[in-house]
């Protein structure tokens, strides 16, 4: 039975891909922006029809040119992509019409109409890459998504803005590269680049040294892209730099959608046959996962620059992420999965803080910020909720997915695991209440006299972000069961 | 039921709503009507008090009644339950708001601090946490409230805002936070993963499903976990904590937070674990003597102290591990001591509290040493004090003779001669750290201050506030009180234990 | 004796030993050199050791055009010079960009050294 192509899913790709060259043209600040809001909002519409549908059939399919897979390109969408591709649509919905007066002060006027076009570029590629069922298809998406962050970061204020995106392009492009290479061996062995297809034919290859080479570059180039310790080095630099919009959507999209890439990869790809037990992967990456949470929250309490401080948390969410994939059971992958969701909620919310704080001062140092709480109350409110989600605390999403991984961990009776876990959000105790300390418990100084909230603009998409937060870390049975269903579905078959 | 109109679950729920909507009133009147302000704190203490005493009749009947909050995960959801224990605490907590609240405005008024509404705020924040401990259904509920109390009285701690509050917020959220998330939370999850419940049934959840050094372990990141009760490594929060206001000394040491801790460690030992499991078990040795060794030490640095506030601290960790000590006996009668014992301490140790802050408002005195003669000066403050600290050492007829009575009874019962010797051996200690106060105040001769010190003027003072005074006299008549009715709690503490 | 069957084997896997040869070189020059013109050379020779690794497997022994005809079996296969072509498409749009930065680069610091711009940069004071 060959499912009905959804059109639906093609348009979610295209839409915002056809609208980006029309921003060119339009070149007023507001027009585009204008455009881009209204592309945001059409493309978040349609991601949750999608979610609908995917909730009602199990999957939706398109096929391209209509040429039925593995001829074609095919892009399908499971459980999982629908999750990935609602977090990603939903981030842009809100970020847009915040970045009207956010992007105002910090990237040059005359080019703001390309900021808005990389955005939809960046968008466009995102999602791509959540739909895809081709391997090749799915390099192809990456490298525009990639491209155009790397666009996206160079237009910060700040000369390093430059250094740091260039630093992105080159291990950004060194990890799309070592993932074609991983493509190409596989490609070289079973003749396709469908993933259904890659999935049905990889048990007879498995134990061949190319798919143990190609799985070897698979990990390390999206390693890369996923800024997993060692290899996270592009992200503190490029995150601090970057203008806040492009780090608050980056934070909250970029890094789910290379976690999505490694799912693929792991249990879709290679879903057939038991990864494990030819390959040492599992201990690898939960060492990874491991450091980059200890690692990373430690560097965090050291900074002085709160977006840069930010920056070193998310690589330790990220390790997070990666260790409950690592499990490889279903507790554990719902834990990666909801954490994917959670630090979304949570990380938008603080860079979105954090922009408004910068739109309204210029300063993003800890000793510029003194006593900020008093100034902008409801921007520093955001931040807290997200702060304390960090921190993990009842009735922030943070506490969901703690819950989450500690179960898998004890589940596989990894008492360890489950130890370390709850002790590196203490770590995130203390970074997170260095800033809290300085925001509200010092006296604002003269330059912050003057300082008044946050416009209206930017304040309700954080709140509306930091609201979702809120609800979600209270009732979070709809998307732990869909966070569950998804690694169902990852574990059970495609 | 007082409200006919409003039915059970609404009247649980609104329980622990209710301070929250007084919060958000208060916020909205600011600093621009302070009497206002002050009044709406009030009217809600004293609605609050009233909502809950309307369920103690039904609890004492046998009834449970249950609110389900809403499904936080999936199978899990935020329970209020209201149960003998429970019922307890919120009464407790409810009952000494309204009289801390009395107190609250006339200490800050007195002492023109700054920052009034976020006190407020901050303070029914804090009581709707403790009434949600109080009632909480089931261990996630529990989890929640108290990491909520936590974090809603750092403000509080760190009222003043200079660098020793700061620094002692740190150590009082560190400490705290520490244990909630490093061993509580762990202890939480493994008995999910052992059960797949965390509701709080009697008899316990855990029976048959956890043994021998496993369940000692467990046990073990319980008591740990709820730092709040301060078995001692894990009492350093609460030293630390004396640099906030006296009101809020006052509530953390008496009325909310650290009776959340006892009250966690009771609730978790009989609805979690279950007496007659831990009895068999023989593997909570080791609390009894860490309780035992508590109750000492603190008693012994308590002596060492000049600061008053600080030597009261150390006296409420030690009458904390009571209450641990009592529990860890497992008898039935020494439980209903330690429930006892949490109404006895919170009235005794609020009165102390009350004391001390009355002390400094009026004479700016902060240390034992100065309080030679202050009787004479401040004779209803430095009465109130003694009644407290007859009812600390547990002489009649203050409350604390009743529960020490139930406790050593306990001991006694089950022949604990441990439990037995630590009792006496502190009892004695307790005298020597109060008695000596009492008696300098009323039968010495007060000590002028030197004449460049900069509260020199102080010295020619005279009682406190009308507010202040009224509520330490308020606390004291409750400590008598309770002595000679003490029907509601031992009615509530046996049936916990027999029900 | 010397086992020539297999030499011969490894010497008809020329290709691959040049894909090897330039993938490293590529990675070397990328890591190793300072300067980013260098680096962005090193990271082109890198991507065309991917190409030459794609066209090498594609390569189908005695396929000819991949036109439809009558009595040809043997076709070669169009699909990996189809990828090959996107990724040198995604190559020099990468390159370009990559130039760009490096122009911009050069007109904010004056150099193109990078350890150069780290000394710079490390002085630097922290601005939003």
């Amino acid at each position: 039975m060959i499912p009905e192509s959804d059109p639906w899913l093609i348009l979610l790709v295209v839409v915002p891909l056809l609208a980006a060259p029309v921003c060119v043209l339009l070149r007023s600040a507001g027009g585009a922006w204008s455009l881009a809001t209204a592309v945001s909002w059409a493309v978040f519409a349609i991601a949750l029809k999608l979610m609908d549908t995917v909730m009602e059939h199990g999957q939706a399919v398109y096929r391209i040119g209509g040429w039925d897979a593995p001829w074609g390109i095919e892009y399908v969408l499971d459980p999982v992509g629908a999750f990935v591709v609602v977090i990603v649509a939903a981030i842009g919905a809100i970020i847009l019409p915040y970045a009207k007066r956010s992007v105002e002060k910090e990237i040059r006027r005359d080019r703001i109409y390309l900021f808005y076009t990389m955005l939809l570029l960046c968008l466009s590629g995102l999602l791509g890459i959540t739909v895809t069922g081709d391997a090749f298809n799915l390099f192809v998406f990456l490298e525009i998504s990639s491209l155009s962050s790397y666009v996206l970061i160079s237009l910060g204020n700040d000369r390093r803005a430059l250094t740091a995106s260039f630093r992105y392009l080159i291990m950004g492009t060194i990890g799309a590269t070592f993932y074609i290479i991983g493509v190409g061996l596989m490609y070289q062995v079973t003749g396709t680049l469908n993933i259904a297809d890659l999935k049905t034919i990889m048990p007879a290859v498995e134990d061949t040294r190319t798919i143990h080479a190609a799985l070897a570059f698979l990990t390390v180039g999206i390693s890369l892209k996923l800024a997993l310790f060692p290899l996270h080095m592009w992200l503190p630099n490029a995150y601090t730099f970057a203008p806040s919009v492009v780090t608050a959507f980056l934070a909250a999209t970029a890094t789910k959608v290379s976690a999505y890439i490694l799912l693929r990869i792991m249990f879709t790809v290679f879903g057939a046959v038991d990864l494990f037990e030819s390959f040492p992967l599992q201990p690898v990456l939960i060492i990874m996962a491991l450091a980059a949470m200890f690692l990373a929250s430690l560097s965090a309490i050291w900074q002085e620059n709160v977006k840069r401080m930010m920056a070193y948390s998310s690589i330790a969410q990220i390790g997070y992420i990666v260790l409950g994939i690592a499990l490889a059971t279903e507790a554990g992958i719902t834990g990666g999965v909801i954490h994917m969701f959670n630090h979304a909620l949570m990380k938008g919310t603080a860079f979105m803080a954090i922009g408004a704080v910068v739109y309204a001062t210029g300063a993003v140092t800890l000793k510029d910020l003194e006593g900020i709480g008093k100034r902008m109350p409801m921007t520093m409110a955001a931040f807290v909720i997200a702060g304390l989600g960090l921190i993990g605390v009842p009735l922030t999403p943070g506490f969901v997915s703690k819950w989450q991984l500690v179960s898998a961990s004890l589940e596989v009776d990894m008492w360890p695991l489950a130890a370390l876990i709850l002790l590196s959000s203490l770590l995130a105790v203390m970074y997170i209440w260095r800033v809290f300390e300085v925001a509200y418990l010092r006296q604002p100084q003269t330059p912050l006299q003057n300082t008044r909230e946050a416009p209206l603009s930017m304040l309700l998409p954080t709140w509306v972000l930091a609201a979702l937060a809120i609800y979600f870390g209270a009732n979070a049975t709809f998307t732990l069961d869909l966070a569950h269903a998804a690694a169902q579905q990852l574990m059970g078959g495609y | 039921m007082l409200f006919s109109y409003l039915s059970e679950a609404q009247a649980i729920q609104l329980a622990v709503i209710l301070p929250l909507i007084g919060g958000l009133l208060v916020m909205w009147m600011g600093e621009r009507n302070r009497n206002l302000r002050e009044t709406v704190s009030l009217v809600t203490a004293v609605a609050e008090f009233i909502l809950v005493a309307s369920l103690t009749s039904e609890v004492l009947d046998g009834a449970r009644p249950s609110v389900d909050l809403f499904t936080m995960l999936p199978g899990l959801a935020v329970t209020l339950t209201v149960e003998p224990l429970g019922q307890l605490f919120a009464l407790i907590a409810s009952g000494l708001w309204i009289i801390n609240t009395v107190y609250s405005i006339g200490y800050m008024r007195g002492n023109k601090e700054g920052n009034q509404t976020r006190f407020y705020v901050c303070f029914t924040i804090a009581i709707s946490a403790a009434v949600g401990i109080a009632y909480a259904g089931n261990l996630l509920t529990l989890f929640l409230f108290y990491e909520v109390l936590t974090i809603s009285t750092y403000p509080l701690v760190t009222h003043s805002g200079k660098p020793e509050a700061i620094r002692g917020g740190r150590v009082y959220l560190g400490i705290l936070m520490a244990t909630s998330i490093g061993f509580l939370f762990l202890a939480m999850l493994w008995t999910y993963n052992l059960t797949g419940t965390l509701d709080f049934v009697e008899g316990g959840i855990l029976a048959g499903q956890v043994q021998g050094p496993e369940l000692a372990v467990l046990l073990l990141l319980y008591m740990y976990g709820i730092g709040k009760a301060a078995l001692m490594p894990v009492h350093r929060w609460l030293p630390a904590a004396m640099v906030a206001p006296t009101p809020v000394s006052a509530l953390l040491h008496a009325v909310a937070v650290v009776k959340a801790g006892v009250f966690s460690v009771v609730k978790v030992v009989v609805y979690i674990f279950g007496l007659d499991m831990l009895n068999t078990a023989h593997s909570d040795d080791w609390l009894l003597f860490i309780a035992g060794f508590t109750i000492i030490a603190a008693s012994i640095i308590a002596l060492r102290q000049d600061n008053l506030k600080r030597r009261l601290a150390y006296s409420t960790v030690s009458q904390l591990s009571y209450v641990i000590l009592a529990t860890a006996i497992l008898a039935p009668i020494s439980i209903v001591g330690a429930v006892m014992h949490i109404a006895a301490h919170a009235f005794g140790k609020i009165t102390l509290f009350f004391a001390a802050g009355s002390i400094y408002t009026a004479a700016h005195k902060t240390e034992v040493s100065q309080l030679d003669g202050i009787g004479k000066r401040m004779p209803f403050t430095m009465a109130a004090f003694g009644i407290g600290a007859l009812s600390m050492i547990g002489i009649p007829p203050t409350a604390g003779f009743i529960s020490k009575w139930y406790i050593l009874s306990g001991a006694l019962e089950t022949g604990e001669a441990f439990a037995i010797l630590i009792i006496v051996a502190s009892t004695l200690l307790n005298a020597g750290y109060f008695l000596p106060i009492v008696y300098a105040a009323f039968f010495k001769e007060q000590k002028p201050r030197p004449e460049d010190d900069p509260y020199h003027k102080y010295d020619n003072h005279g009682e406190a506030p009308v507010a202040v005074v009224l509520a330490l006299c308020f606390t004291a008549l409750g400590t008598i009180l309770l002595f000679f009715f003490p029907d509601v709690p031992l009615a509530l503490g046996r049936a916990l234990v027999g029900g | 004796m010397f086992d020539w069957s297999s030499l011969k084997d490894y010497a008809g896997l020329l290709n691959y030993w040049v894909v090897i040869v330039l993938m490293m070189s590529g990675f070397y020059v990328v890591i190793a050199q300072h300067n980013m013109i260098k680096k962005i050379v090193g990271l082109n020779i890198f991507q065309v050791s991917v190409f030459v690794f794609y066209i090498s497997m594609g390569k189908v022994d005695g396929g000819s055009a991949p036109i439809l005809k009558d009595g040809i079996d043997v076709y070669s296969n169009p699909l990996p010079h189809v990828l090959i072509l996107t990724a040198i498409v995604v190559g020099v749009a990468t390159t370009a960009l990559a130039l760009a930065l490096v122009v911009r680069i050069n007109h904010s610091y004056g150099t193109i050294e990078e350890d150069e711009i780290q000394a710079i940069e490390h002085d630097e004071e922290d601005i939003a």
